[in-house]
Order: C-alpha cells, then sequence, then structure tokens
C-alpha cells in the first residue's frame, strides 16, 4: 500500500527526500486538485468511499497518515 | 436548445473566403471588402479564430502575416489533408467543444466534408460573410473585459501547457517554475460582468453555486455588511485575467463566506487555498470567527475538499447544505510559490 501511495505523490510532489512522516502540506501545497486526485487515487485503488468526515489535513499530512486513514477505512494492515 | 450555443470559435477556409483569389493559381490576392473588420470584431467579442485551408503551409501563412491578420489565428492548420479533422486538431488544442465552432468555406464540398463527419459544426458558405456579425450565435450575451483579451490568454494557456508537457519534474515543481502572481482587490463597477460570468459558469469550483441578478451584485460592491473580492492572476507566461471570486458576509460577531468561486483554468493552481487563506488571515486579523456555506452538488466536491484540507470543519449539516467554520487559531502563510499582494488583507 505504502509503495502505490508513494508512487502517486512522486508524479506529484518533490519527493526526493520525503521520508513517510514528512508533512506533505508544510509547504502550504494544497492545490484542489491534487487533493481531490489523492482523495480519488486511494478510493479507485484502494476500493473504499472516504466519506465527508475523514476528508481532512490530518489524515493525510503524511504517508504513514494515509497508510493509516486508508487502512482504518478498510480494515486492513497497514503493510 | 443545443442550435443556440454561442460561437466560441470560428475556422476560416482562405482562398476565396478570406481573400479574393487562389493562392497556388497564382493570382493576385486581395482581402474581401471588410473581412478585415469582422476579423477584429469577432476578436473584440472573445471568439477565437483559426484557419483551415488547403494550401502550402509557409505560402499561405506569409500571406497572412502580409495581410497583417497572422496574429489573430489560434493553430491555423494549413496542409493538404483533411479539414474535418484539422477542425477536430483545433478543438482539442483549445480544449473547447466543437459544437461551439463555425467554420466558413466558399467550398460546398468542404461544407459537406465537415458536415458528414461533424455535424455540431456550424458551416456557414463564404458567400454570406457580411452577415456573420449579425447571427445571434456569435454575438455573447456580455462582451467583458476578459473576453477581449481571450485570445492572448488562450495563446498563452497553450504555451503553458506545452510547457508542462515537457517539464521533467513534478508538478510542484512546475508550480513554483511558473512564477505566479495573485492580486486580491474589491470588486468593482467595472468588474461586474465578469462576476456575473463566474457565478453563472463556474460549477466545479464553486462552493456554493449562489447567483445573483446583476443589480444584486452591484449593491453588494456597497453594501456595508459585505466584503466582494476578486482575485487576478498572472505568471511568466501572461494573464489570467480575473479568475478568482469570494463574497464575505459580515455581521457583529463573524464572517460568513458566501461565495467562493475558481475559474476551472486556474484548478492545479492552488488559487483557492491561497484565496482562502487571505481570507482566514482577514478573519483573525479582525478577531472574527470565521465560517463558510457550502452546497453539495454532484460535480463541486473539490471544492470541498478544499476547504477540509485548509482546518473548515462542519459545524452543521441540513441535506446538501452544509455550515463550515475554520476550527483553528493559525495564521496560515501563502504558498512559497505564489506571491499575493497586498500580503496583508487591507
Amino acid at each position: 500500500m505504502k509503495e502505490k501511495i508513494r508512487q502517486f505523490l512522486a508524479k506529484n510532489k518533490n519527493t526526493e527526500n520525503l521520508t513517510d512522516d514528512d508533512d506533505l502540506f508544510e509547504k502550504g501545497f494544497v492545490n484542489s486538485l491534487f487533493a481531490l486526485q489523492l482523495i480519488l487515487f486511494l478510493e479507485k485503488e484502494f476500493r473504499v468511499r472516504i466519506p465527508n468526515d475523514v476528508i481532512k489535513e490530518d489524515n493525510f499530512r503524511s504517508v504513514n497518515a494515509i497508510v493509516g486513514t486508508v487502512a482504518a477505512l478498510t480494515g486492513s494492515s497497514a503493510d | 436548445m443545443e442550435d443556440e450555443k454561442k460561437i466560441k470559435c470560428v475556422v476560416w477556409d482562405l482562398d476565396d473566403t478570406l481573400w479574393e483569389g487562389t493562392l497556388l493559381a497564382g493570382d493576385a490576392l486581395v482581402l474581401k471588402e471588410g473581412i478585415r473588420e469582422i476579423i477584429q470584431e469577432l476578436d473584440r467579442r472573445g471568439i477565437l479564430q483559426s484557419v483551415a485551408s488547403k494550401n502550402n503551409h509557409d505560402e499561405a501563412f506569409a500571406e497572412l502575416q502580409a495581410f497583417g491578420l497572422d496574429e489573430y489565428f489560434l493553430c491555423p492548420r494549413i496542409h493538404w489533408g483533411s479539414k474535418a479533422n484539422s477542425i477536430r486538431e483545433i478543438g482539442d488544442a483549445m480544449n473547447l467543444g466543437l459544437d461551439t465552432f463555425a467554420f466558413v468555406d466558399d467550398r460546398a464540398s468542404e461544407r459537406g466534408e465537415v458536415n458528414f463527419h461533424l455535424p455540431e459544426v456550424l458551416t456557414l458558405d463564404a458567400a454570406g460573410y457580411r452577415e456573420i456579425l449579425s447571427l445571434k450565435r456569435m454575438n455573447p450575451v456580455f462582451v467583458t473585459e476578459d473576453a477581449a483579451r481571450r485570445r492572448a490568454m488562450y495563446r498563452d494557456e497553450m504555451e503553458r501547457n506545452a510547457a508542462e508537457a515537457e517539464f521533467s519534474g513534478s508538478s510542484e515543481a512546475f508550480l513554483q517554475s511558473l512564477g505566479m502572481r495573485l492580486r486580491i482587490a474589491a470588486v468593482t463597477e467595472a468588474d461586474l460582468r465578469r462576476v456575473e460570468e463566474l457565478t453563472l459558469r463556474t460549477s466545479q469550483m464553486n462552493a456554493t453555486g449562489y447567483t445573483y441578478s446583476f443589480e444584486e451584485l452591484r449593491a453588494l460592491i456597497h453594501s456595508e455588511d459585505h466584503i466582494f473580492l476578486t482575485a487576478e492572476l498572472s505568471d511568466r507566461f501572461g494573464d489570467y485575467g480575473k479568475i478568482g471570486l469570494a463574497l464575505l458576509e459580515r455581521t457583529a460577531d463573524r464572517y460568513v463566506i458566501k461565495l467562493l468561486i475558481l475559474s476551472c483554468r486556474v484548478m492545479t493552481r492552488g488559487i483557492g487555498s491561497t484565496l482562502l487563506i487571505h481570507i482566514i488571515r482577514r478573519s483573525l486579523n479582525d478577531g472574527k470567527p470565521l465560517f463558510a456555506e457550502f452546497l453539495e452538488t454532484e460535480r463541486n466536491r473539490a471544492m470541498y475538499v478544499t476547504y477540509k484540507f485548509m482546518g473548515f470543519e462542519e459545524k452543521t449539516k441540513d441535506g446538501k447544505k452544509i455550515l463550515l467554520a475554520y476550527a483553528s487559531d493559525i495564521k496560515r502563510e501563502y504558498p512559497a510559490y505564489i506571491q499575493v499582494s497586498p500580503a496583508e488583507p487591507l
């Protein structure tokens, strides 16, 4: 799961030195399309519907946060 | 109803349409009487123009340059292939539906080919060129300042897209390379047509979809209880024009965002978030809690995500109608890749 998410991010962000805990939004990089594409990518890739109350910064703040969010929704383990 | 769509692009043939005579036959070419004025007027109305002509490209283009008309035509297709294909390519390059295209040619066979393959394109006999300006579909409801600059904006946009396609880094790095500048200002009388256009035409990047009559919009400019803002974007390729709109209602104890609209042309630029940061900073400066109305539609989820990723939380929900609140006292910083003026809210 983590690898697929990192691949998606690499297309959109400068991920060269990105660790799994780094803050994706730290530099104010939150364009609407990226945020929406991230949500849509996760929903399609992991066959899950991300409800409105889960859509917030903290749940997508880092690679690890995203993995945790998706895992909680799918009931799967983080790997 | 489809027939009523306004024309956004006119594609011209050259020989015996734009000018009298046939280039390849060695005729002395003369522009048709009044054609220059027609081209200039369509341009002023914000209608884009292009060329589909069967000729040798370099010679025909040199003629257009000699007439001083080349700058009016975006992505001209001058070659010996099908004109229907040419029109399709022009539509793709401009990202416009072909049901907003018109094609002018003196030859019935060329119009027939286009009719057959692209029935949604309006075909016009060059013999009737003097009537073009008075056709209802050639008359936009409003001609805004931005409409008159549409050709330049499309040309910039095509260059931008080409640069993005060639760019090898991430989309974040591409944004950093654009050198974007966002100017936020109070709506003025001169903006009202554009403001109305944004409220009527934007569906994806529109938080509420509320519409107002022209008179209501004008009243909002002067209202003590409202803050009405436009955002104008430019980058190293040129101007995008006025692409953002926000309406805040000011009460004794709070700000409520009634409208937040961004042109879909800037959806990948982070402008929605930037405009929101501006509003957040203002509300914190003024010590007033910030709320935002949101009306859920099939198409505006990106806007919901924008709010939520900016620290807004749902306060109440009544069917499709949501009240969001900025649930933090963090004064957010503007993204590093965009220069905002004024830096501090007025």
